[in-house]
């Protein structure tokens, strides 16, 4: 009889603390866990970590903060269902996430209809805080503009004047080259583009690619294609001697996710976007790292950066906001300071975009791996047009 | 009386292989004509020209007056022409009445008019169906699905099928083959009279002999695509080119004497 | 003039590790006509072992060394899972095995994963073989000329064995005639094992061969499936001459086709495959299928318009689903709604594959036409969601009868080859025609009237939607139409016998089909306020397959519950679980073996088996003997 009292105690202690849980801040978080686990593993890693940091710290005012994750396979059709799932059963206070533009989108027009706060982490689109922002989306990484900018600015400072272009043929890829197209023209009135090659995403034929752009004598190569594409253009282009005497400039492939791989095949002496975690010596890196390290005895990729500052923003807009309604968490988020990893960042209370920047610098091979030299970290502040103009491309 | 079926000089080839050179016959309306030969004499695709499957090289084939060489399929059925197949061919999946009641609404109405879509097949042309099932003696088995049915009843329900388009012309490829002895004689039986009754032109294939000469009214020989005889049972068995053809395979007299 | 022949060669390269893939899936298919979905996973999983083990033996021996062994290890995975699985569903209707297969490169997806972590692997260049040769001035990989001679010399190879062995002589006979194998007295069960294991030691080796140039990644499965199929048709079915052709067209207008149109890599091999079709309906170097012995076993039970008894069993689940929104919560109303619209394009699908015996491997374009119509009306014309559910089925109807008439010139699998053709130019139309339709940003903002947006008042429209196109289908089923359509199903010879048309009729079931997945289209936009190049991708027109065959590809309406089983648990299984598509892909391959009639149809049988048992004992065994009912 005393036995089963105790274990109708069990049961009655495990449902008071279901309820005490029911009063923690729930945020939900949507990725493309099964779809995309080179970029999301180290990502999930980096946002646990960061959990763990908050409520280690006494949480959000006082109250414990709880992330429910939910994956989207990388379809946004099954990423609205997901953030369904989130907002009405789970009762989370806000939506967090993704890595497809497409998938961000989609949830962001979701958080619009639902009138739900997104942050989004990872999509790199434009249209997701320009033209088809809404009040309900913010977002953490430097898009598409400011990686072009970023990379335009340095391509201006080459002698290069017949520019080729390799990008993958999608909305990314063809946003990519545009803005690229587009600013360094401003800068460079005498640069020309001798051709363009548009390599279906996953799926490029790099051999024949590497002779059409050849052929058509650039002096210069933009790249936009990553992963598998990229390595497939790196070693066809290297053994056709299509990168010998040419400079190359190149989204993204300093990021340890799409150099690794790469090994000792890695393309020497390209300008590339990317993070170098082996080489920032900021106090506020050197932290991350070494909890990082410490906690998951693996180095982290850019996606553990982006899921780390994704929670640690979320959490300074629920402790700013001291409520878990949408409005107050909108006014919260505008022009909110964030220590992230990479410094202090904002979010701009006029587009939603947060000033996070990215490390500029060349590739070369170390060790038989590829690692960035000559790297500098880049604001985003400094490439993203100002509060005033980038309202007006919202809607 | 003039031919219901007159075809001249049809010719086939296939890769080179001519499988009918300048074949002519005629059928009359209450007419059975057989066709017979040795196997790869043509005979099939003879059929299979005259009801439209294949297209011929060359040759004319006149069905109740109006030219159909070349034509399709479904267009020499809505001239008058029934067809039975050597393997027979129905729909597997439906009953015994909807095989009929199928090709009662293609004659009548055809499968394109807005009651096509509206109706439920299974409750048009019911009283028609049975009757032609009646007719076959399969009414008994009329709610059975095909697909149970024995082969011999497989092969008369063609014949049912065949005759729901009001056929002037009946086109039969080894209508007993594969069927008990005492089917095959009710089978030809019923067959000589609805063609008698209805004055129905028939031109049939057969390797059972008796069957040929209890049942014919003219008999045509078919060697190697070509016509070699023609003429009444009689004449025809008696022919030494025919003998020749089936010489050794003995089964022009195996069973005629 | 030297860029042409560099660009020529790379062709001839690149041709070559597509025509290994290629022949064995032709192989396969010609032989057993098992549509290997799976096929990509196992090159996939060749790659992946060939990198384990070359990086270890890294000699120019070692290399070629690990590709062997690495693609005999495969072919003896492959062997195994033809003797496990496949055998135990030779007589089920064809396509289940392309569903059980489906299942297998689910499994193998995740498993590679699990075994060797999420990224993307680079293995070692083929030592000694890593350089590049100057041709004509210009610098051209030496391991692309190992590849130029591979493919002929394993064309050669497969010729040899094909036309110079009793072994190949009967599969030779097969592919020609499987009915006569049987009658020879071969073995049947043994021959299709080699044959299965060979085609994917082809498969293995080929992804092997990539280890050089690409990097391993468990994208590569998805990334060459649809590229070899493709191949495989354009050259013919089972003809392994016409693969290396097929491999060698496709490779070099792609090569010299960018150097025109540099977009043009997306959509050129369906182009190709399409014109192939259309001028010759069996590839360059194919013969015509002899009749699929799927024909005759399609049904599980004899069709018959719903019983008394069935009709109310229907009402009772209509008036139970009416009552849902009482008893879930929004989230479940949302599923239940996505359910319902997965029944819409399920049975919309079952109309076309069941009754028809159309497979259309395409029908992803009729569900996203309907999806973009209404979204770009909704964008750019700003109609109403009430005027949008009817353009967009209006719209996708009309594609349907352009597409269609080319279509139903074709059957069985060249028919089903165009329809994925159809899909896959209209997907790259949305994804490339980034002006008009948002490319893959998409269109969003698609959202409910106000009468609508509340979740049970969406569930109850789809809900109205589902039951209307149940019945409209059920009806169509058996009006004088649908018999026509299924008398051309049963027997075209017949059928045109009695004067039904087939291009008329089945081009009307095509455009019917078309428009009621252009419905779902609609809601699917809706509900999800957004639509995006996906919805016209493969994979949703491989989500239609699973959910018809899964619910019983011989019932009128079968998917219902197919649908409702295949939503219900990928939803689910991606909420809750890490690996979704290791446990859908276990579950798909118990599922097949289970119900290899589908889940209603397999019902079905137990059903009739149990009431012609109870019944009449003799006549019971008699009819079901008959009927093969209880093969």
């Amino acid at each position: 009889m005393t036995s089963l009292l105790r274990i109708a105690g069990l049961f009655l202690g495990l449902s008071c603390a279901g309820q005490a849980l029911a009063a923690d801040i729930k945020i939900g978080e949507i990725n493309s866990y099964s779809g995309l686990p080179a970029f999301t593993e180290p990502y999930r890693k980096g946002w646990e970590m960061a959990v763990d940091e908050i409520n280690a710290a006494g949480g959000i005012n006082g109250n414990k903060l709880v992330v429910i994750s939910k994956d989207d396979g990388g379809k946004p059709g099954d990423a609205i269902t997901a953030a369904n799932e989130l907002v009405s059963r789970e009762g989370v206070v806000m939506l967090s996430g993704s890595f497809f533009s497409n998938v961000g989108l989609a949830v962001a027009d979701f958080a619009k209809q639902k009138k739900v706060f997104y942050l989004a982490g990872e999509p790199l689109t434009d249209a997701i805080v320009w033209s088809k922002g809404n009040d309900y989306t913010f977002r953490l990484r430097p898009s598409n503009y400011v990686q072009a900018a970023m990379l335009a600015q340095e391509a201006a400072k080459l002698p290069a004047k017949r520019w080729a272009t390799i990008a993958p043929n999608y909305e990314y890829g063809q946003s990519a080259v545009a803005v690229f197209k587009e600013l360094l023209l401003k800068a460079r009135p005498d640069v020309e583009f001798v051709t363009e090659q548009w390599p279906p995403q996953g799926k490029i034929d790099a051999g024949s690619v590497a002779q059409a752009v050849e052929a058509a004598k650039p002096e210069a190569i933009l790249n936009v294609t990553f992963g598998a594409d990229l390595v497939k253009l790196v070693r066809e282009g290297t053994t056709r001697g299509l990168f010998k005497d040419r400079s190359v400039v190149s989204f993204l492939t300093g990021e340890p996710e799409y150099l690794d791989p790469l090994q000792a095949d890695a393309p020497q002496g390209w300008i590339v976007t990317g993070y170098p975690w082996y080489g920032i010596d900021t106090p506020e890196h050197k932290a991350f790292l070494d909890a990082y390290q410490k906690r998951y005895n693996d180095y982290p990729r850019l996606g553990s950066v982006v899921g780390y500052s994704l929670i640690k923003s979320a959490a300074a807009i629920l402790s700013r906001a001291k409520s878990t309604d949408t409005a107050d968490l909108i006014e919260a988020a505008k022009g909110i300071p964030v220590d992230t990893p990479f410094g202090k960042i904002t979010f701009r209370a006029a587009d939603h975009q947060s000033t996070l920047g990215a490390f500029v610098g060349k590739t070369a091979v170390k060790d038989g791996k590829g690692v960035m030299v000559d790297f500098k970290y880049m604001s985003g502040s400094d490439f993203l047009p100002s509060e005033a103009d980038a309202a007006k491309l919202r809607p | 009386m003039t031919a219901l079926l007159e075809v001249r000089n049809l010719s086939k080839s296939y890769q080179g292989v001519k499988a009918v050179q300048g074949v002519s016959l005629q059928v009359a309306p209450g007419e059975l004509l057989a066709m017979i030969g040795p196997n790869g004499a043509g005979k099939s695709s003879c059929f299979n020209m005259l009801s439209g499957q294949i297209r011929p090289d060359s040759g004319r084939i006149h069905i109740n007056g109006s030219e159909t060489t070349g034509l399709s399929p479904e267009r020499i059925f809505r001239l008058g022409v029934g067809r039975t197949f050597q393997v027979a061919e129905t729909c597997l999946s439906m009953t015994v009445r909807e095989n009929v009641q199928l090709a009662l609404q293609s004659w009548s109405t055809g499968l394109l008019t807005l009651r096509a879509f509206t109706g439920r097949l299974d409750r048009n042309f019911r009283p028609q169906a049975d009757a032609l099932l009646a007719l076959i003696g399969l009414d008994d088995e009329a709610d059975r699905s095909c697909r149970e049915l024995p082969y011999g009843d497989i092969k008369r329900l063609e014949l049912a099928i065949a005759l729901a388009g009001d056929p002037k012309l009946l086109l039969m490829d080894e209508p007993a083959a594969g069927m008990a002895m005492k089917e095959r004689i009710l089978l030809m039986q019923l067959t000589s009279r609805i063609a008698r009754e209805r004055q129905l032109a028939v031109l049939f294939t057969e390797h059972d002999m008796d069957i040929v000469f209890e049942h014919a009214d003219r008999v045509i020989v078919l060697n190697r695509g070509q016509l070699i005889a023609e003429g009444s049972p009689q004449s025809v068995r008696a022919d030494p080119a025919v003998q020749a053809v089936y010489l050794g395979s003995g089964a022009l007299y195996a069973q005629g004497h | 003039m030297e860029l042409y022949v560099v660009q020529f060669l790379t062709g001839l390269a690149n041709a070559a590790s597509l025509f290994l893939v290629a022949s064995g899936l032709s192989l396969i298919f010609g032989v057993t006509r098992i549509v290997n979905f799976a096929h990509g996973a196992f090159y996939m999983l060749g790659a992946y072992i060939a990198y384990s083990l070359t990086i270890r033996w890294q000699t120019p021996l070692g290399f070629w060394l690990a590709l062997l062994v690495a693609a005999t290890a495969v072919a003896v995975v492959g062997a195994l899972l033809e003797i496990l699985l496949l055998r135990r569903i030779y007589h089920a209707p064809e396509l289940l095995q392309l569903l059980a297969t489906f299942g297998v490169t689910l499994i193998v997806e995740d498993a590679v994963r699990l075994l060797w972590g999420p990224e993307d692997l680079v293995g070692p260049r083929a030592a000694g073989l890593s350089g590049a040769v100057s041709v004509l001035g210009r610098p051209m990989p030496v391991y692309d000329f190992v590849l130029i001679l591979l493919g002929p010399a394993v064309l050669g190879l497969l010729w040899l064995l094909l036309h110079r062995s009793r072994w190949g002589l009967l599969v030779r006979a097969a592919t020609q005639d499987r009915d006569m194998v049987s009658a020879l007295g071969v073995n049947q069960k043994w021959l299709f094992t080699g044959v299965f294991a060979l085609g994917v030691f082809l498969a293995a080796f080929g992804g092997g061969l990539q280890i050089p140039r690409d990097a391993v990644s468990h994208f590569m499965d998805l990334s060459i499936i649809t590229e070899v199929f493709v191949v495989v048709v354009i050259g013919g079915l089972g003809s392994i001459g016409g693969a290396f052709l097929a491999a060698v067209i496709v490779s070099e207008l792609n090569a010299f086709g960018i150097l025109i149109l540099p977009s043009i890599s997306l959509v050129l091999m369906f182009l190709i495959m399409a014109a192939v079709l259309v001028l010759r309906p069996w590839g360059l170097l194919g013969k015509p299928l002899s009749r699929a012995r799927s024909m005759a076993t399609r049904e599980a039970a004899a069709w018959k318009p719903l019983s008394p008894a069935g009709r109310s069993a229907a009402l009772a689940a209509t008036i139970g689903a009416l009552c849902l929104p009482f008893m879930l919560g929004d989230y479940g109303v949302g599923v239940a709604s996505e359910v319902m619209i997965a029944i819409i394009f399920a049975i919309s699908l079952q109309f076309l594959m069941s009754v028809g015996g159309l497979d259309s491997f395409g029908h992803a374009a009729a569900l996203g036409l309907g999806a973009y119509g209404a979204a770009l009306s909704v964008q750019h014309f700003g109609v109403s969601m009430e005027a949008a559910i009817v353009i967009g089925p209006l719209v996708s109807a009309a594609m349907a009868v352009v597409a269609g008439w080319f279509c139903v010139r074709l059957s069985n699998i060249y028919f089903a080859m165009l329809t994925l053709a159809y899909a896959q130019i209209v997907w790259s139309v949305a994804f490339q025609w980034v002006d008009v339709t948002g490319g893959d940003n998409g269109i969003v903002g698609v959202w409910p009237s106000d009468w609508a947006s509340s979740p049970a008042a969406f569930y109850w429209l789809t809900l109205a939607a589902a039951v209307a196109v149940v019945a409209l289908v059920r009806h169509l089923t058996f009006s004088p139409f649908g018999y026509a359509l299924r008398a051309l199903r049963d027997s075209p010879t017949r059928s045109a016998t009695i004067g039904i048309s087939r291009q008329t009729i089945q081009h009307i079931a095509f455009v019917i089909s078309a428009f009621l997945a252009g419905l779902a289209g609609v809601l699917f936009a809706f509900l999800k306020g957004s639509v995006f190049p996906d919805t016209l991708s493969i994979a949703s027109s491989v989500d239609g397959l699973i959910m018809v065959l899964l619910g019983g590809f011989g019932t009128v309406s079968g998917s219902v519950i197919g649908a409702i089983v295949y939503k219900v648990s990928s939803i689910w299984l991606m909420s809750n679980t890490d690996f979704p598509r290791l446990i859908l892909g276990s579950l798909i391959a118990l599922l097949v073996v289970a119900f290899p009639q589908g889940i209603v149809g397999t019902l079905q049988i137990w059903m009739m088996r149990s009431r012609l048992f109870a019944g009449r004992p003799q006549e019971g065994t008699a009819r079901l003997a008959e009927t093969g009912g209880l093969s």
